[in-house]
């Protein structure tokens, strides 16, 4: 029994990560990802990593891949091939990819782990359960498990930070100045390159007329004009 | 089903993931295939740890999951802030960091 259904999602993990590389367009490849997604996680049920292959179902084949379904409908699936291949290069990628499974398999035939060709260790009811592995995660490994929490929280700003709207890049929200708290806090004409380049606003301690606004440094002031409007990365 | 089996199907999904980062030009795809590879690496480390009967390759597996959809989140990103710049959606085509 746990030989068919182990050739059965062997197949369809296989067969699906073919489909993400074999289908032309980007919406199909997501959906065969989630195929491969669901065979993996059979054998990992297989393996008896029980809880690992929920998490697989549920954040992977759930949260991510609708997360990639949303980038590929609003980017939108299949672009035109702009400039052709390389001819050579193609194949030489191919070849690239039979090379690393070659060497792989070398590598595995060729071990000296004896245990390889065994079943694993010995049946342990508490195996791969929830309680085992979250014991594990705050006893022994507390600090890759913190670490791993931070890294989300740097990804899930990053991400906000690169794919927000910006000022710039959409027209329709360039509605000047953003102001800050921190403009209300420091004193005036301490500090900002806008200061800098053209003028103070009305401040007491700057004699009225010896720095008209924006004719101290011409040069700049006009280059600021545009810069204002460049979006960055 | 012995150990062994497990770790040839993990070699050849690693493979396919490996040849399409290289073929393919399009980023999401690109990403698609380096979820391939760092799933084998998943499959591989799940059968170390049913091979020892230690939870340690689990939490790796957990770690690498974590590690996945942080790369997912800000790959992503990027392709969404290049079609808000009107970039083309093609790896081949963004140069300009080699001149």
């Amino acid at each position: 029994m746990a030989e068919l259904l182990f050739f059965v999602a062997a197949t369809g993990a296989i067969a699906g990560a073919i489909g993400v590389i074999a289908l032309q367009n980007p919406f199909y490849s997501v959906l065969s990802l989630v195929g491969h997604l669901l065979s993996l996680a059979a054998l990992f049920l297989l393996l008896r990593a029980e809880f690992i292959a929920a998490a697989q179902v549920v954040v992977y084949a759930g949260a991510v891949m609708v997360l990639y379904v949303f980038v590929v409908a609003y980017v939108g699936g299949a672009e035109p091939q702009i400039r052709p291949f390389a001819p050579g290069l193609r194949r030489l990628s191919v070849l690239f990819g039979a090379v690393i499974l070659i060497e792989l398999w070398i590598a595995l035939l060729g071990t000296g782990l004896k245990a390889v060709d065994g079943e694993g260790a010995p049946f342990d009811p508490a195996f791969g359960t929830p309680a085992q592995l979250g014991e594990a995660l705050l006893t022994k490994f507390l600090l890759p498990f913190e670490l791993a929490s931070l890294l989300l929280l740097v990804a899930a700003v990053g991400a906000v930070v690169l794919a927000r709207r910006r000022r710039g890049t959409d027209l329709e929200h360039d509605d000047g100045d953003a102001v800050s708290v921190i403009d209300a806090l420091r004193p005036a004409g301490t500090g900002t390159m806008k200061e800098g380049v053209s003028g103070l606003p009305d401040v007491g301690g700057e004699p009225p007329g010896s720095h008209p606004k924006g004719t101290t440094r011409p040069e700049i002031a006009a280059g600021a004009g545009d810069r204002e409007h460049e979006g960055g990365w | 089903m012995s150990i062994g089996w497990y770790l040839a199907v993990s070699a050849f999904i690693f493979a396919i993931g490996a040849g399409g980062v290289l073929v393919k030009r399009n980023p999401l795809v690109i990403l698609l295939c380096l979820e391939l590879m760092l799933n084998a690496a998943n499959l591989a480390l799940i059968a170390f740890s049913r091979m020892h009967g230690s939870d340690d390759g689990q939490v790796f597996a957990l770690i690498v999951m974590v590690v996945a959809a942080c790369e997912v989140t800000v790959g992503l990103g990027i392709i969404v802030a290049m079609y808000r710049r009107r970039l083309p959606v093609d790896v081949d085509e963004l140069r300009e960091l080699h001149g």
